[in-house]
Parts: C-alpha cells; sequence; structure tokens
C-alpha cells in the first residue's frame, strides 16, 4: 500500500467522527513507509530524501486557577492531542510543540504544561510563544526546554526554531511590573500591545546558521506567529517578516510552520510555503470576522469548518506533518469535525486542501 | 372644546412653556451616546477581566475566544439556536458561554452587566446589517 493511499485511509476513518470514536483506539492506524523497489530508484535517481513524519501541537494555553487548579478544557486539548499523538503508527520521527504552552507564562503553567507532555513518547523541540515569554522574558521556560533558537538536521532537511514573538525594548519596559507587562501582551485584540518581531540579533544568526546549509537542501523553518503579515491587530503579524523571507529566498525548498493563530491558515510567498497549526485549547475566528478593520488572510486559504461551541473540543485539534521530498503535508486531526489535509502541489507549486481547494462549503464561509 | 378648559390649556401653556415630551438638543444627544459608550466600555472591562468581575469562576475571559467581540454575530440574533432546538436572544447566547466555558452563574438578563456586555457586543459590529436568524 502506498503511503498516499493509507493515509487517506486513516483521514477517512477519523473523518467518519463519531465512527471513528468508536473505533477502539489502537485500531487507528497509519500504515506507510519507505518507498519501495521501482519508486525507491527514482526517488534516489531524482536526489530525494527519506520521506518521514512528525507530530505537531500547539498553543495549549494552560492556565492556572489557583493552587494546583487548572482551567479543565484547557488541559484536556492537550492531553488529548499527546494520547493521540502516542497512537500514530508508524512512530513519528519527533514531535513539535508550537508555542504557548502556558497562559501567563507562570512556573506553575509551564511546569504543569511540561508534566503534560512529559507523556508524549518522543523526543519534542519547543518553540517559545508570547504566552511562555512576557513574565520573565523566557526563563523559566528556558530551563525546561532550553534555547529560545537553534536549528538541527534530520533526514537530509535543515529544521530551524525562531523566536518571533520579540517586541521592541522600550515596549518591554514601560510596565509597573512583570505581570503587567504580561497580562498586556496576553489580550490578543488588545490596542496596548506590540507587534512581534524575531529581531536583529537572531536574523544575524539566522544568517550565519543558513550561510552552512546547502541551497538544495530542503529548510522548514517553526515561528510561534506568521512569519508574513495577515492582521496587525491581532498580531497576526510579524514586523521583520519580510526580512527573514528574505535570508530564505535563495533555498529551492522551503516551509514556514507555525502556531499562534488557532485556525488553519496556509499560503505561498515566492519560493516559500506557509502553513499554520491549530491549537489544542481553542479556536480564534478568522480576522476577516472583524467588521471594523481590514485583514489579509491569504486568498490561497479555505478556513477551517466555522466553530460550534456546544461542542468544547470543535475547531481544536493537532497535526501530523508528511515530509514528502523535502515539502510538506499538513493532516489537522480536528477533534469533532471532519480532518483535513494541506499538501504542497508540485504542479502549482502552492499549498493546498486536498479536497476543499476548489470546492469551498458553506460552514467554511467566516463574518 | 369648552370655553374654560381652552382658557386652562392657555393658562397651562404659559405656566410650562415650551416643554414638549419629545424635544432634545444637540446636547441630550452627545450626553446619551456618553451614556451608551460607558456602558460599552464597562462591557469591554467584563470581556477582557471577567475573571475579577466574577463572571465565571475559572479565569477564562470572554475576550480569549472572541477577541473585540468577533464569532458573537449580533446582528443575526434572535435566531433559531440548533444546539438549543429554539430562537434564542443574543443575551441568552451570552449566558450560555458564561455558564459553560467561563463556569459561572447566569447573569439576569435586565441586570447592569448584561447590558453593558450586549453595548460592547454591539458597539464591535457597527455598520453590519441586520441580518435576523442567519445562521
Amino acid at each position: 500500500m502506498s503511503r498516499d493511499i493509507s493515509r487517506r485511509t486513516f483521514l477517512g476513518r477519523s473523518a467518519l467522527g463519531a465512527a471513528a470514536a468508536l473505533l477502539p483506539v489502537t485500531l487507528v492506524n497509519v500504515v506507510f513507509g519507505q518507498k519501495k523497489g521501482g519508486a525507491a530508484q527514482k526517488a534516489k535517481a531524482a536526489g530525494d530524501k527519506t520521506d518521514f513524519t512528525f507530530a505537531y501541537i500547539s498553543d495549549a494555553h494552560i492556565q492556572q486557577i489557583s493552587g494546583n487548579k487548572f482551567v479543565r478544557n484547557w488541559d484536556q486539548g492537550l492531553k488529548r492531542a499527546v494520547a493521540e499523538a502516542n497512537l500514530l503508527i508508524p512512530r513519528p520521527d519527533f514531535v513539535m510543540f508550537g508555542g504557548d504552552l502556558g497562559q501567563l507564562g507562570k512556573k506553575e503553567e509551564l511546569d504543569h504544561g511540561a508534566e503534560i507532555m512529559s507523556a508524549c513518547k518522543y523526543k519534542t523541540h519547543y518553540v517559545m510563544g508570547e504566552h511562555d515569554f512576557y513574565l520573565d522574558m523566557g526563563a523559566c521556560w528556558e530551563k525546561l526546554f532550553g534555547k529560545q533558537y537553534y536549528s538541527f538536521d534530520h533526514k537530509g532537511v535543515h529544521f530551524i526554531v525562531l523566536n518571533s514573538i520579540l517586541t521592541y525594548d522600550s515596549w518591554n519596559k514601560k510596565w509597573p511590573s512583570a505581570m503587567e507587562r504580561m497580562v498586556q501582551m496576553a489580550g490578543l485584540d488588545n490596542p496596548l500591545g506590540s507587534p512581534f518581531m524575531v529581531g536583529e540579533a537572531q536574523r544575524k544568526w539566522l544568517a550565519a546558521d543558513l550561510a552552512k546549509v546547502d541551497k538544495n537542501v530542503p529548510v522548514i523553518l517553526f515561528s510561534h506567529s506568521p512569519i508574513q503579515k495577515i492582521y496587525k491587530g491581532w498580531n497576526f503579524w510579524t514586523e521583520d517578516a519580510e526580512k527573514v523571507q528574505a535570508l530564505l529566498k535563495p533555498f529551492k525548498k522551503v516551509t514556514v510552520i507555525y502556531g499562534h493563530v488557532h485556525q488553519i491558515q496556509y499560503n505561498q510567498i515566492g519560493n516559500i510555503s506557509f502553513n499554520s497549526v491549530m491549537a489544542t485549547a481553542w479556536p480564534w475566528p478568522y480576522p476577516q470576522s472583524y467588521a471594523l478593520a481590514k485583514s489579509s488572510l491569504p486568498v490561497l486559504t479555505v478556513p477551517m469548518n466555522r466553530a460550534d461551541p456546544f461542542f468544547e473540543r470543535d475547531a481544536t485539534g493537532w497535526q501530523f506533518i508528511d515530509v514528502n521530498s523535502g515539502k510538506v503535508a499538513a493532516n489537522y486531526l480536528l477533534t469533532d469535525n471532519e480532518n483535513r489535509t494541506v499538501k504542497y502541489n508540485r504542479k502549482t507549486g502552492r499549498p493546498e486542501d486536498v479536497k476543499y481547494q476548489n470546492k469551498r462549503t458553506a460552514a467554511q464561509e467566516h463574518y | 372644546m369648552t370655553r374654560n378648559s381652552i382658557i386652562i390649556s392657555g393658562v397651562m401653556l404659559l405656566v410650562f412653556g415650551f416643554i414638549y415630551a419629545d424635544t432634545f438638543t444637540k446636547e441630550d444627544v452627545i450626553r446619551w451616546q456618553k451614556e451608551f459608550d460607558a456602558a460599552a466600555k464597562y462591557g469591554r472591562q467584563l470581556w477582557e477581566n471577567s475573571a475579577s468581575f466574577k463572571l465565571g469562576t475559572n479565569n477564562v475571559a470572554c475576550a480569549q475566544c472572541h477577541p473585540n467581540a468577533t464569532n458573537t454575530h449580533p446582528e443575526t440574533y434572535p435566531k433559531f439556536q440548533k444546539q438549543l432546538g429554539r430562537v434564542v436572544s443574543l443575551a441568552e447566547m451570552v449566558n450560555w458561554c458564561i455558564i459553560n466555558p467561563l463556569e459561572g452563574k447566569p447573569l439576569k438578563l435586565d441586570s447592569k452587566e448584561m447590558v453593558a456586555l450586549l453595548a460592547y457586543i454591539h458597539s464591535e459590529r457597527r455598520g453590519v446589517k441586520l441580518a435576523p436568524g442567519k445562521h
């Protein structure tokens, strides 16, 4: 069975929703593996590297109520994603966590989140989110998860993790307390917030890191905020996005995967493909839903279905990401809704929804 | 009309002068708008700091899921809420959110807080055409 067909089988089963939920979880298997025979030789001749899968969990927003009490709803979202990721067969090569593990960056929240994530059976890499950062400028997070930006290589792909949620020093210093700063940045629609940026120091590091990489090597960059400009009012935005994009321009295969937006988004800018990932906590409205402001959701994006609040986990989820010859297929596992797959289309040169790209439904209309 | 009543009316008019039920000035309009703005502003505070105003019990705020009160669709209410199986008002949906995601107790429909929340929701949706019943 080829990878594509077996993956489709998995997604098809899951799409049955209620029916899938009735299956014993151990039956929800994905069976795919290396290319065999002629296909493998052909791939080798074309210089393709091994295909592989990794899982992506993001935006858990673990929120302390008091003492050892945390918001049940958000806890359940993360626990469910970890449990489901553990069921993936074959095993994903690693797991990414896309940022915003906590809600107000408190040690209690990050510790509790790290404890839930510790149930994850795979090597996990972390991305910094603003909700993890603005209380102590990432100190507690660093102790738990290490460097705020770094790179690693895996099966012929160069992976980069950036901290894209930095902002101006003057803004950081203007608040009477660290918690006040955190609360101000935590409000998505807060007009007193400040735009996210990668910043000069990190861009310099990125340029040096990329200088060592062959231009034919596929590059996958992880950030919390989109390295593109969608809507500044909610920080669906990175102030120096164009400068980061310019550093990625010389590479043949580039993908940026980001969290923060709690919804399906994808785009193609020049050589760079963009894929967002879902939150495990709660969904966010698409920016065009705010009638008083202008925004620019990529026209390519077919939105996820409008959330049904009566289903607590609707429009939340996690994803497994297939890396196929250096380009990405993002498989969105949407609890309480139909799963979606956004896959890079080699013919059109852009990511596309495999089912809905040219066939939108009423439930995908956001207003 | 009798002669007496005409005289009485004339006297009343002299005494009470130019007071008419629906006469108002520019200043009145400004004042009334300020009253509404104050309610919407209070609504925004409740929206953002729901926990400090004890709307819920779990520190979750309305603004966490609804930045700028989006995805509340005030222009579509009253409407058939398919999950409840009947036509409901926006205020009932606000209470649904307070009871469920916020794990709090419902507000009285005519309470200062409910009115403020509705004022805020509507103020963020200015200019959108009414579409009662729209799903």
